[in-house]
């Protein structure tokens, strides 16, 4: 089958036009580096079957980061390359052009966001681009379909280039070239210009970003509050449980209803997989999923992320990361498999290192947060902030003394603002849809693997046994009942479950801020885990681990101590 | 030799350049790895520019030109020399 590969730059569209091209559903977002891993898909032209590849955007063939490597080592090996271009910035996008004409392969030529040459005052002939470089020239406006079906029609008749670069300057080719196809009409700015410089500048950007992040913080908590309170409980309560109850409760064996129902009714300490293991993913931490991914899809797609990225440039340099290290560290807010992928933006190994370990440390992934959130309610709002305070205090520390422990700087900034653009509600919809999509199908059945072992292990008196042999001692530095420890083990492996796990110990307030802060923080999740040694090498992550357990431990043993 | 004297002592660096102000790229004293960098964002000697944003003590520097904008560090900004308008 043949390869069609989709190169451009950062930020042009490949992913949509991917997306339109193989009907397949990819992460689009309003940032360059939104692909850090390269996805495929099909297509079929005429009866032919071609696989498309989504390769991650360079601005070169020099290979400077990861991705750019990545990129310059998958376009040797495609068939026909589909170089997409943002037509607003023709000069800069085709630098990149000029030298994927140099690999000597046929090649399509897709102009895409059209539609905003309009509004920029910006006139491009396609068709004599097309005559200049010889191949076949599309404009489209992939994020709505348009130009699509053209640019199929157009792959089968992708052909080598015969423009002589020769051996002048590029530049001078560039610039010729631009001078034929391009003219460009003086206009005013637009009130989005506008406000991207207010946003952007120190003096105005930074009191707005600190409104932006709290108003984003109480909206989060509000949708997800309101959805558990309002709908999600009421409709577990009246319906749900019932219902469960009386099914299992037409069969006669009581091991099989203490599985399926959990050792009572109540559906944080129970720990039946019809019970617990549906209320804890779908009613506790569904809602602040949802709620949380709804905020940042819009700072995604609005091209806000970037802007708050520049902003703390100098903040992210006490940490030994320049300001895009922000955007690996705010997805791990949400779950921290994207956002150790999403350190693939950085380009040295040791910020690599040091974002990780941000990314562990700062805070709580969203699952983790709405079970604290659930389960330190009862004793008031104070502990949740008390709990999520320490977690954010203790990972701010160790990023800045690892840094200073590493030997290297911070390497400075460079990217590419992308311009503030209307929210699409489709696209947003979408986006939302795949996100919970993925955590529904990903993370639901582990939940209730998780709650089946647990189940088992208290059953078979393996849970009292390993309690009695091995956990005495960290159990006693904790300040946690002995019988506590299997919570530990099973964090391992989900961590809101590990968290709901201390719901029938009826430990008090102080005993559960030590508790969650220590859970949160002693080792990554199992799929965190794997994450980072295929990242970083197994070494790398078993390091990381020994270290959080380390500053976890001696943490959670001084807050014992200060707390009681 | 004495109008390239005289060219040289008219540049700054971007960091030196007034907020608002607009200024051609000269030269870009790095190695070639900042210079590749810098040609593939599309920021190369005579390329006119304006700095939207930055302070000149510290923090990001960010430049506009053609339809793009672009932040740069503050210690890779000092090796862009410019003309002021």
């Amino acid at each position: 089958m043949k390869k069609i590969l989709l190169a451009g730059n950062p930020n042009v569209g490949k992913s949509a036009v991917f997306s339109r091209l193989t009907g397949t559903r990819v992460l689009i977002s309003n940032y360059p580096g939104s692909t850090v891993e390269y996805s495929q898909g099909q297509v079929d032209i005429g009866g032919i079957e071609y696989a498309v590849i989504d390769v991650p955007g360079t601005y070169s063939l020099s290979a400077e980061s990861d991705a750019e490597k990545v990129a310059t080592d998958m376009l040797g090996e495609g068939d026909i390359i589909v170089n997409v271009l943002d037509s607003t910035n023709l000069e800069r996008n085709i630098f990149l052009t000029m030298q994927l004409l140099k690999l000597r392969k046929p090649m399509v030529i897709v102009l895409n966001i059209w539609d905003d040459t309009k509004h920029l005052g910006i006139k491009i002939d396609a068709d004599k681009l097309s005559e200049i470089l010889n191949v076949p020239v599309i404009t489209t406006v992939a994020v709505i379909g348009v130009g699509i079906t053209r640019l199929k029609d157009a792959i089968p008749s992708a052909r080598v280039s015969d423009y002589d670069l020769g051996g002048d300057d590029i530049w001078k080719h560039i610039g010729s070239i631009i001078g034929s196809v391009q003219s460009i009409s003086h206009r005013h700015h637009t009130f989005l210009e506008r406000l991207s410089d207010i946003l952007i500048k120190p003096v105005t950007g930074i009191p707005i970003a600190g409104l932006i992040l709290m108003l984003s913080f109480e909206f989060t908590r509000f949708i997800g509050e309101t959805l558990i309170s309002a709908v999600l409980d009421p409709l577990y309560l009246k319906f749900y449980a019932p219902f469960v109850i009386r099914l299992v409760s037409t069969s006669d064996s009581s091991m099989l209803s203490t599985l399926l129902l959990g050792a009572d009714t109540n559906a944080m300490s129970g720990f039946g997989i019809l019970t617990t293991g549906v209320y804890i993913p779908l009613v506790v931490v569904l809602p602040y999923i949802f709620s949380f991914y709804l905020v940042l899809s819009v700072l995604e797609d609005s091209g806000y992320l970037p802007r708050l990225a520049v902003l703390l440039d100098s903040v992210m340099h006490k940490f030994g990361l320049h300001g895009y290290g922000t955007i690996p560290v705010i997805l791990g807010l949400g779950c921290k498999v994207p956002a150790i992928l999403a350190t693939r933006i950085l380009e040295k190994r040791r910020e690599k290192l040091l974002a990780t370990v941000l990314i562990l440390l700062t805070a709580p992934c969203m699952p983790q947060t709405a079970m604290i959130i659930s389960i330190l309610l009862e004793h008031g709002a104070s502990y949740i902030a008390l709990t999520l305070g320490i977690i954010i205090f203790m990972g701010l520390i160790s990023g800045y003394l690892l840094n200073k422990l590493l030997k290297g700087d911070a390497p400075e900034l460079f990217i590419e603002i992308p311009p503030i653009r209307k929210l699409r509600p489709n696209m947003l919809l979408k986006k939302m849809w795949l996100r919970m999509k993925g955590f529904v199908l990903e993370a639901i059945p582990l939940i209730m693997l998780g709650v089946l072992i647990v189940n088992i292990c208290e059953m078979s008196g393996l849970i009292g046994y390993i309690s009695a042999h091995y956990g005495r001692s960290v159990t006693w530095i904790l300040g946690l009942p002995e019988d506590a420890f299997p919570v530990i083990l099973f964090g391992f492996l989900r961590k809101d479950v590990s968290i709901s796990l201390l719901a029938p110990y009826g430990l008090n307030a102080a005993q559960l801020v030590v508790s969650c802060v220590f859970l949160t923080l002693y080792l990554p999740c199992i799929s965190t885990f794997f994450v980072i040694s295929r990242e970083l090498g197994l070494k790398s992550a078993l390091k990381i681990s020994a270290f959080t357990f380390t500053v976890s431990l001696l943490l959670g043993g001084l807050l014992n101590l200060v707390l009681s | 030799m004495l109008n390239r004297l005289e060219e040289i002592k008219m540049l700054i660096n971007l960091t030196e350049l007034d907020e608002g102000k607009g200024a051609w790229v000269r030269e870009i004293r790095g190695g070639n790895c900042l210079n590749t960098k810098m040609e593939s964002m599309g920021i190369r000697a005579g390329k006119k520019i304006m700095k939207s944003g930055g302070l000149k003590t510290r923090g990001p520097q960010i430049v506009k030109f053609d339809n793009l904008q672009v932040a740069i560090g503050f210690g890779m900004a000092k090796h862009i020399m410019i003309e002021a308008e």
